[in-house]
């Protein structure tokens, strides 16, 4: 069955310059696997390619039992200087939040 | 040397509410209260501020939160740390001290100063974003180091009620009394990793108490319109409960702790700041009772040699025009008036934008194409050298009115400076701090 990630997820929005930063932790820690296992960072730079012109990085905090989304480039021009009517990329978590995922039953017990 | 101190964050944004830290201090028993009111552009903001004017470049709300903070501050014995000073911080004691002094009440102030080297940058410095010469980007107007604790120790030492700052480290500003309190070892670098995530956890108020991350379906919070800030119980060994005021509105819980420590981290096995460079990898939450959140783990590794410089430049102006399309065509006709605007006066502009509010102008094209919207309201953004050309932007939107297409309402028009920000990296030993003392 098709769902999006905000079923199972929630995410806040960070910016330093041009990088926006993407955190995404599960509502239920027992999702924390699903997660890692499917939302790579190729799969985030794809679902975000309008906005995100640069690299993607992920970071795994298996103790914290979440991932972190380094976007490069995604920006325009930074927080500072740019014509978006967010500059900041606050609302882009709810962006990421829109990927469809599958398979997400499987990934329980 | 204390075992325990609490600590209160009362704003985490130069536009905060105010009665939150009043009730902080009120009811939170606290030993400090931080006000973390400087964004990254702000400083250059109030640089320019303070060169119309050499009394102004503090904080534009200072005089506000000072009038209603220091009766609270004085009775309940809790020292202010805050980098309200901004721009000028001198300036922004002489004003605490005028309203202690129009309060009846004898305030120590103790106003850090050295962060503002505007002085020593020559514009032939190489930016960290693009490396490009700092005077390639415009008029510079600020040039501001982050300090980190080091330089706020001096002025807790002086016994000051208030300690005023300009740009220092968020953290930073949270760091400084454990280390005071508790005579922290500056290179027990676990201990300034530890107290760099409390502070961290702390520095945004609202964001940890539920505020900013609360969403009605998915992550409903309680009673939102009288939302608490957070404070925090720190022990000597670096160890903290996470809480709010009783009665306060919104929620700490494991979930919002998460949110935060990850906020605005680009790499959690290696956060900067001046005084550590601390791992989140082994932070985690436990929660204690409603509400009380207890901070376990962190550590760090060895300070950077190198500050970070923060340069203000003057990056022209925007102009917006906005008008609204509703009912039957409505994407249609506001696309058909974008396209007109854009024929008549988008070659005039360095940078020109339209976007859809209502479709994609937050996300793009892409995630909104199945999505339909019953009301539009087009939004037309440039980016000009001069206020008159920027000010054209608003006009043509609002020609719409009579030249059409039809139905356009509420047509809206902004000018606004634009001030850029870039980074630079600086040796410490070129950095030098020191404190002033005034009293009233």
């Amino acid at each position: 069955m098709k769902t999006t990630l905000s079923t199972l997820a929630h995410s806040r929005a960070g910016d330093k310059g041009n990088t926006l930063i993407l955190s995404l932790i599960p509502f239920d820690e027992d999702d924390f696997d699903y997660l890692e296992r499917e939302i790579s960072a190729e799969k985030v730079k794809t679902h975000l390619k309008s906005q995100v012109k640069g690299e993607v990085l992920r970071y795994v905090l298996p103790e914290l039992k979440a991932l972190q989304f380094v976007c490069f480039d995604a920006l325009s021009s930074g927080v500072t200087t740019s014509l978006a009517m967010d500059a900041h990329g606050k609302s882009l978590s709810y962006a990421l939040l829109e990927m469809e995922i599958e398979n997400f039953n499987d990934g329980r017990k | 040397m204390k075992e325990k101190i609490r600590v209160g964050c009362g704003a985490g944004f130069s536009g905060d509410r105010i009665e939150p830290a009043m009730l902080l201090v009120e009811k939170g028993n606290l030993d400090y209260l931080v006000l973390e009111c400087l964004a990254e552009r702000t400083i250059a903001l109030a640089q320019k501020r303070k060169k119309q004017d050499p009394k102004a470049g503090y904080d534009v709300l200072l005089e506000r939160r000072i009038e209603s903070l220091l009766p609270l501050l004085k009775r309940h014995h809790t020292r202010l740390i805050t980098n309200m000073g901004a721009a000028n911080p001198l300036a922004g004691a002489a004003k605490i001290k005028e309203i202690a002094q129009k309060q009846g009440l004898n305030v120590k102030i103790a106003v850090v100063l050295g962060d503002d080297i505007f002085g020593k940058i020559t514009g032939n410095e190489l930016s960290m974003e693009g490396k490009l010469p700092l005077e390639s980007y415009g008029k510079l107007v600020s040039a501001n180091a982050y300090l980190g604790a080091e330089a706020i120790l001096p002025a807790l030492q002086s016994g000051a009620d208030i300690v005023l700052t300009g740009r220092v480290a968020d953290p930073s500003l949270f760091l400084a009394p454990m280390v005071f309190e508790f005579g922290w070892n500056q290179s027990d670098f676990d201990l300034m990793g530890k107290g760099t995530v409390i502070g961290h956890l702390l520095e945004c108020a609202g964001q940890i108490t539920g505020g900013y991350f609360a969403d009605p379906i998915s992550k409903p919070i309680p009673d939102m319109h009288i939302l608490g800030h957070p404070l925090a119980e720190i022990n000597k060994d670096g160890s903290a409960v996470i809480s709010k005021v009783a009665g306060t509105g919104g929620a700490i819980t494991v979930q919002t702790a998460k949110e935060q420590l990850l906020y605005e981290v680009i790499d959690p096995g290696n956060y900067y700041t001046p005084d550590v460079v601390a791992d989140f990898s082994s932070v985690r939450f436990r929660e204690l009772a409603k509400n009380q959140i207890q901070v376990l783990g962190g550590t760090g590794k060895p300070l950077p040699e190198t500050l970070k410089v923060s340069v203000g430049y003057e990056a022209g102006y925007i102009g917006e025009g906005e008008i609204s399309f509703a009912g039957a065509h409505a994407l249609e006709r506001a696309k058909l008036a974008g396209e007109i605007v854009e024929k008549r006066i988008a070659h005039q502009f360095e940078e020109f934008r339209i976007d859809y509010i209502g479709l994609g102008s937050l996300h793009g094209n892409e995630l909104s194409r199945n999505h339909q919207a019953y009301e539009i309201r087009l939004r037309v953004a440039g980016k000009a050298s001069s206020p008159a050309l920027a000010q054209l932007v608003g006009e043509e939107v609002e020609a719409l009115y009579t030249n059409g297409p039809a139905g356009g309402g509420g047509a809206r028009k902004y000018v606004h400076e634009v001030l850029g920000v870039v980074s630079i990296l600086l040796d410490r030993k070129e950095i030098s701090t020191s404190i002033n003392i005034l009293e009233s």
